[in-house]
């Protein structure tokens, strides 16, 4: 397609210098090219879009039931982490490029919100999801779709064969018998390094924070840029590092541990590799919400129904390895058997945190990545 | 009708004429040679006429037809590169067919005729040699059959033997005298070896800072140099002013015979190394000594004697190797009146 | 018209497309995003971007950032020219294998070299447990990686020059006294200089604007422009500090662009080339046979090693061998829409790769042709420094600068198809015109010449003459086009598109989740992405035609 728009630039060059209309002759062959997949706006009442970040799954067999169901086709769009999809939907907010967008948690929240990027919108089963995640309730602009718990995780065996006692607390991180036993991630790029950050805000305090991190510094903590490396390749306790791990403390989820188990059919509760100090857990929500300016708002708002109902709720933790938000929807046995969901999880107001953010993070850098 | 016609043609390099308002006419089945030093415009002349030059001024018509809107592949003329310039990308006779393929040749004759060329250039058997194999006359010859395979109406040769040693020159330009005679090529040949130039061609056209000197047929500019220069670069030494009264000219030699019919007046006078005559000591006016013998062979015993004259500059003779003096002698020297070219100015 | 005029012309009509598609896909995109950040609710934020210029940790990331490039770039040459020469010059079996094997590197995301190097150099690695030494969080690491990557740029774009180099040059220099490394640095390396020069700009370029090794291997305190850049964008939405990063890459970019430029223009000649495959021939000397065998071995500690660390990987479980990885990925990752069998990730892959060859062959391969013209003056070094640019640009500007600017009909890129592809080309396309540049600047305008007299028109001189001489640079361009293309994680990741995973996004998807299953497939899957890399590049090497002479 390039090779035939190029002869018809060539001539028209020879021509004139009239720029922009060979900028809208390529236009055209290039839209052309696009709609050819798929993509025509014609179409966009009989399509929703759903904008999500790079972990939004869904399975196949609940995709093709809502296509039936709405008589809508669900076009998928995903891009980067959570933090970049979000900043990303900010950037196009007067252009939406989908209907709802999922993935917005707590931490993020305050920012979408002040960016004004949702329409309200009150779904059906919200009454089934329990007061603490909905925080937004007032004014319906977000809808809690699943939450997680950002748990320090540690490795059984580990603790086992050097005779340790595992910690409990966030104080005893920072206990001299377990040094240089730590890894988080950087708090600026990472979601789970920043919401361990946020849990120590939410347990010592604006004036006590720094003075743990420092603690935690002097005590061998180690930083790493991103969840991958901190978890695939120092903590002893992920298969995956295969014995090259060398911290059995790392900051992660609390749906890792039933990860770790591979088979869960054969192994009993108390044999997971892997657990969670929950102490030490900072809780995300994950929401969706119908974007202001949506093509085709009737859409969205049957697909956020749809991601609240039983059916995408039950497989919520296989496909995204977190918990679903409905109360009346129960995880399955694989996950629930090998660890125990935090009840009392640290947690800060979206726009406390919104407000924050930032000063937080600089400050954290500056003690811990000197 | 001339096959081709140069009509005060000019070209510019920045503020630099290379080519200074060049008339030349070429007749079909004529042998032009160019002949000048490096930087007189021949080839940039040349390079005019195949269209790979654009003129600053003039014109250049094909069979009558100006060419000015014709790019090079259109005009149907051959050029033969100085460093041949073979595709490297190609064997032998990838090379000869290369303008064969261009004008749409069917195979088979393309094949046939570059076997023919091959044959003609002396390579019977080199059509699938790579280029890289070839020595410096295998790929002259490779490059002459390149330029003859289309049949060119017009072929031109940028200095065609130059890289080659003084034998294997000598003898090329006879064979490519010959071949040119027998296909009847027009041809317009550059070169900077007068030897190459009066031994190939019908006429030749000597070039100086981007004009034309003098033209003629080998023996006219060989018997009458138009000027000083053209006398010079065809390696005349003997070049004195003089003053010409009565079939004598007074020289810083002493007085010269000059011929009959030349009028009176001041000259630059050349005398031809065979017009230097060398008499016994006591029969002539002008004495001078042997400096230097050199042989030059040939079927003439030739050889040609520096001489330093009692009076004058330096003079340069020719004569039989049995009547050659040893250097150091003295001899007298005597100017034959046949001999003695008389020059503007 | 005079002759000059007429020049520039017919570059500019060559370079037409190429400066369209950079106008509309590049440079709009590009000062849109960067407006946007300096420009805000109606004042331009002056302040914003003198604080940022001002604050001491950009001049450290400026500072590592420059430094670790120019190590990384010295020490990729020191160790690929002596490849170069030998997968150039001399003849041994199993040559093409080799010669895909290196690129292999080049070809894989960061994330999963990353990943290797870690078990490698890490705490816990390889490295730690034979010799107590870990490089992670460390410079070193980080330019070691970059030697791993970049070595390819070096072998191919050099090696492409190298084996159609005359050698009669360096054997008429030793005929004339010079020593063997005399001659090899007073004919070979000036002859070489135009192509040494390209391979040292990108490699300079790719290692100034490094992210994901920079990341996984130099710890949240080691930081490039590039990194910063994204966190600004991407994490932290901080336009006007991002526009100002933006810049201050695009100012050393140039400058360098500029240096380079003049180096080149200084030494571009016309060289004695003679048919690929003529200058080569089989070690003769024991000292040559030492010299490809120590350049064989370092090529299979630097390259194999760290493949060598993710098949195994890939095929090892906590309990021992397994081809449970593969199978699970084979049985197409349970139900999820997120994960896709592999086959389908390949094809989704080679799909978006050739198309994106293609678009950068057809819009470089134009400039280059357009650039090659001798006289096109200060136009062309204009164009070709525009061209260069994508490079030095940060992947998350481009596609942030997309989101905001092709956001409408008539070109509503946002969610087309076109997309990846597009993208991906645009880093594409700079390694088409260094890797043909070179080539097309060094055949003889004589040649075209005498191809014109015997009957050639301007296309079939480019046919019959450019083309069979830049064969093999068009076929290195198209390579590297296509193995950019391959191994693009960045632009592909973070722009939100239809959900067509190529394998690197899917080798990620499966990196981002706990469980040793997952983690498992990504080594499997990164087998995968090595595989059919490694048979692109044999593939391209097959195509390679046969000349004359080639044995």
């Amino acid at each position: 397609m390039p090779a035939e728009g190029s002869v018809v630039i060539m001539r028209a060059i020879s021509r004139t210098t009239a720029t922009i209309a060979l900028a809208a002759a390529s236009a055209v062959a290039l839209s052309a090219c696009g709609s050819s997949s798929g993509t025509s706006t014609g179409a966009a009442s009989k399509t929703v879009t759903l904008v999500s970040h790079d972990s939004f799954a869904i399975s196949k067999k609940a995709q093709a039931n809502f296509e039936r169901s709405s008589g809508l086709k669900l076009k998928i769009l995903r891009s980067g982490d959570a933090g970049a999809a979000v900043n990303q939907a900010v950037l196009t907010k007067d252009n939406p490029q989908g209907d709802v967008f999922f993935g917005v948690d707590n931490t993020l929240l305050g920012k979408a919100e002040k960016a004004g990027l949702f329409t309200p919108y009150a779904a059906a089963g919200l009454a089934k999801v329990p007061a603490k995640f909905q925080l937004d309730a007032g004014q319906h602009r977000v809808t809690p779709i699943d939450y997680g718990d950002v748990c320090v995780n540690y490795d059984k065996k580990y603790f086992q064969q050097h005779h340790l006692a595992v910690p409990t607390t966030m104080d005893d991180l920072a206990k001299p018998q377990y040094k240089n036993l730590l890894v988080t991630e950087n708090a600026a790029t990472s979601s789970p390094g920043l919401a361990f950050l946020l849990a120590s805000v939410a347990k010592y305090g604006d004036s006590g924070w720094q003075g743990y991190w420092k603690k935690l510094d002097a005590n061998g903590l180690k930083v790493v840029d991103g969840w991958e490396q901190a978890y695939d390749s120092d903590f002893t306790g992920a298969a995956a590092a295969k014995g090259h791990g060398t911290r059995p403390l790392v900051v992660s989820y609390d749906t890792s541990p039933p990860a770790e188990v591979s088979d869960p059919a054969k192994t009993p509760a108390s044999a997971a590799p892997t657990g969670i100090i929950a102490d030490t857990c900072f809780r995300q929500v994950e929401f969706a919400g119908l974007l202001h300016g949506a093509k085709n708002a009737e859409g969205g708002k049957k697909l956020i129904d749809f991601l609240l109902n039983r059916e995408y709720q039950a497989e919520v933790p296989d496909q995204m390895y977190m918990w679903a938000s409905r109360g009346d929807v129960k995880a399955p046995t694989a996950w629930t058997k090998y660890v125990d969901v935090p009840a009392d999880p640290h947690t800060l107001a979206p726009a406390v945190i919104d407000k924050n953010r930032d000063q937080w993070v600089k400050a954290w850098s500056s003690l811990v990545l000197k | 009708m001339s096959l081709l016609t140069v009509d005060d043609a000019a070209v510019t390099f920045g503020d630099a004429p290379a080519l200074d308002h060049v008339d030349l006419t070429l007749e079909p089945g004529e042998i032009v040679s160019i002949l000048g030093p490096s930087g007189s415009g021949k080839s940039t002349l040349l390079r005019a006429v195949a269209g790979l030059q654009p003129l600053t001024a003039g014109r250049i018509l094909l069979d009558d037809a100006d060419q000015a809107s014709t790019p090079p592949h259109r005009r149907g003329v051959g050029l033969m590169f100085q460093d041949h310039a073979l595709f490297p990308t190609r064997d032998v006779g990838g090379n000869v067919a290369f303008g064969l393929r261009m004008h749409g040749a069917p195979r088979a004759a393309a094949e046939r005729r570059v076997a023919e060329l091959l044959g003609l250039v002396g390579l019977p058997d080199a059509a699938r040699r790579p280029i890289a194999t070839l020595s410096g006359g295998e790929q002259q010859r490779v490059a002459l059959a390149r330029a003859l395979a289309p049949s060119p109406r017009l072929l031109m040769l940028d200095e065609p033997l130059g890289q080659l040693d003084r034998g294997l020159r000598e003898r090329l330009v006879q064979e490519l005298r010959a071949v040119f005679t027998r296909l009847g090529t027009s041809v317009l040949a550059v070169t900077h070896d007068q030897g190459e130039a009066f031994a190939l061609a019908d006429r030749v056209v000597v070039m100086h800072d981007g004009r034309i000197a003098q033209t003629g047929t080998p023996q006219e500019l060989w018997r009458r140099p138009a000027d000083e220069f053209v006398a010079r670069f065809l390696g005349f030494g003997n070049l004195v002013p003089a003053t010409a009264s009565g079939g004598e000219a007074e020289t810083p030699w002493g007085p010269v015979p000059v011929p009959k019919d030349a009028a009176d007046g001041r000259y630059l006078l050349l005398v031809r190394p065979g017009g230097v005559r060398l008499a016994a000591p006591e029969a002539a006016s002008l004495r001078a000594s042997v400096t230097a013998r050199t042989f030059r062979g040939g079927p003439a015993d030739s050889v040609t004697l520096a001489l330093d004259p009692e009076r004058g500059p330096a003079l340069e003779a020719t004569c039989r190797l049995g009547d050659a003096p040893v250097p150091g002698s003295t001899v007298a020297v005597a100017f034959d009146r046949d001999e003695v070219v008389l020059l503007p100015q | 018209m005079t002759r000059r005029r007429t020049t520039v012309l017919t570059v500019l009509a060559l370079a037409a497309l190429p400066l369209l598609f950079l106008a509309v896909f590049f440079a709009y995109p590009v000062v849109r995003i960067v407006l946007l950040g300096l420009h805000q609710d109606g004042a331009w934020q002056w302040h914003a971007a003198w604080s940022t210029l001002a604050d001491p940790g950009v001049r450290h990331v400026l500072w590592f950032t420059t430094w670790q490039a120019l190590a990384s770039t010295g020490l990729t040459l020191a160790v690929g020219l002596p490849g170069a020469y030998v997968l150039s010059r001399l003849r041994f079996p199993g040559r093409s294998l080799v010669r895909a094997l290196v690129t292999v590197p080049f070809v894989l995301p960061t994330v999963v070299v990353g990943t290797a190097f870690l078990a490698l150099l890490g705490s816990g690695g390889l490295l730690d447990d034979w010799f107590g030494v870990t490089l992670d969080s460390t410079p070193a690491a980080i330019v070691i990686a970059h030697v791993f990557f970049n070595y390819a740029v070096v072998v191919r774009t050099v090696g492409g020059l190298w084996s159609r180099l005359d050698p009669r040059q360096e054997e008429a220099a030793m005929v004339l006294g010079a020593s063997r490394w005399r001659a090899w640095r007073t004919v070979t390396l000036p002859a070489l200089a135009p192509a040494v020069a390209a391979a040292a700009l990108m490699v300079f370029l790719f290692t100034f604007t490094s992210f994901g090794t920079v990341q996984i291997l130099g710890g949240p305190r080691y930081a490039t422009l590039e990194v910063e850049i994204y966190r600004q964008t991407a994490d932290l939405l901080d336009l006007p500090a991002a526009a100002v990063l933006t810049l201050l890459q695009f100012a050393v970019v140039l400058v360098v662009l500029l240096v380079h430029g003049t180096a080149v223009r200084r030494r571009t000649s016309a060289l004695g080339m003679v048919a690929a495959g003529q200058a080569e021939r089989p070690p003769r000397s024991t000292g040559e046979r030492l010299f490809l065998a120590g350049n064989l071995l370092f090529m299979a500690v630097l390259v194999v090693v760290p493949l060598a660390m993710l098949v195994l990987d890939s095929v090892r479980s906590s309990r021992g061998w397994t081809l449970a990885f593969f199978r699970a990925l084979f049985a197409g990752g349970g139900d999820s829409t997120l994960f896709v069998p592999p086959w389908q990730a390949i094809t989704n892959s080679l799909r978006f790769a050739v198309l994106a060859t293609v678009v950068a062959l057809v819009v470089g391969g134009l400039a280059s042709v357009a650039l090659a013209r001798r006289g096109t003056g200060r136009v062309g070094r204009g164009l070709d420094l525009l061209l260069m640019l994508p490079l030095g640009t940060s992947a998350v500007t481009v596609g942030f600068g997309f989101l905001i600017s092709l956001d409408r009909p008539p070109l509503d890129l946002r969610s087309s198809f076109w997309l990846v592809p597009l993208a991906q080309a645009l880093v594409g396309i700079p390694f088409v015109v260094r890797t043909m540049l070179p080539v097309l600047r060094a055949v003889s305008d004589r040649l075209r010449e005498a191809a014109a007299v015997l009957g050639a028109s301007p296309w079939r001189v480019w046919r019959e003459v450019d083309l069979p001489m830049v064969r093999r640079a068009v076929l290195v361009a198209a390579g590297f086009a296509f193995a950019v293309s391959l191994g693009e994680f960045g632009a592909t990741v973070f722009l939100a598109r239809p959900d067509q995973p190529t394998l690197p996004v899917a080798i990620a998807r499966f990196l981002g989740r706990a469980g040793e299953i997952n983690t498992g497939q990504a080594m499997a899957m990164s087998v995968i992405l090595m595989a059919v890399s490694a048979a692109s590049m044999l593939t391209l090497e097959r195509l390679r035609p046969r000349e004359p002479g080639e044995i």
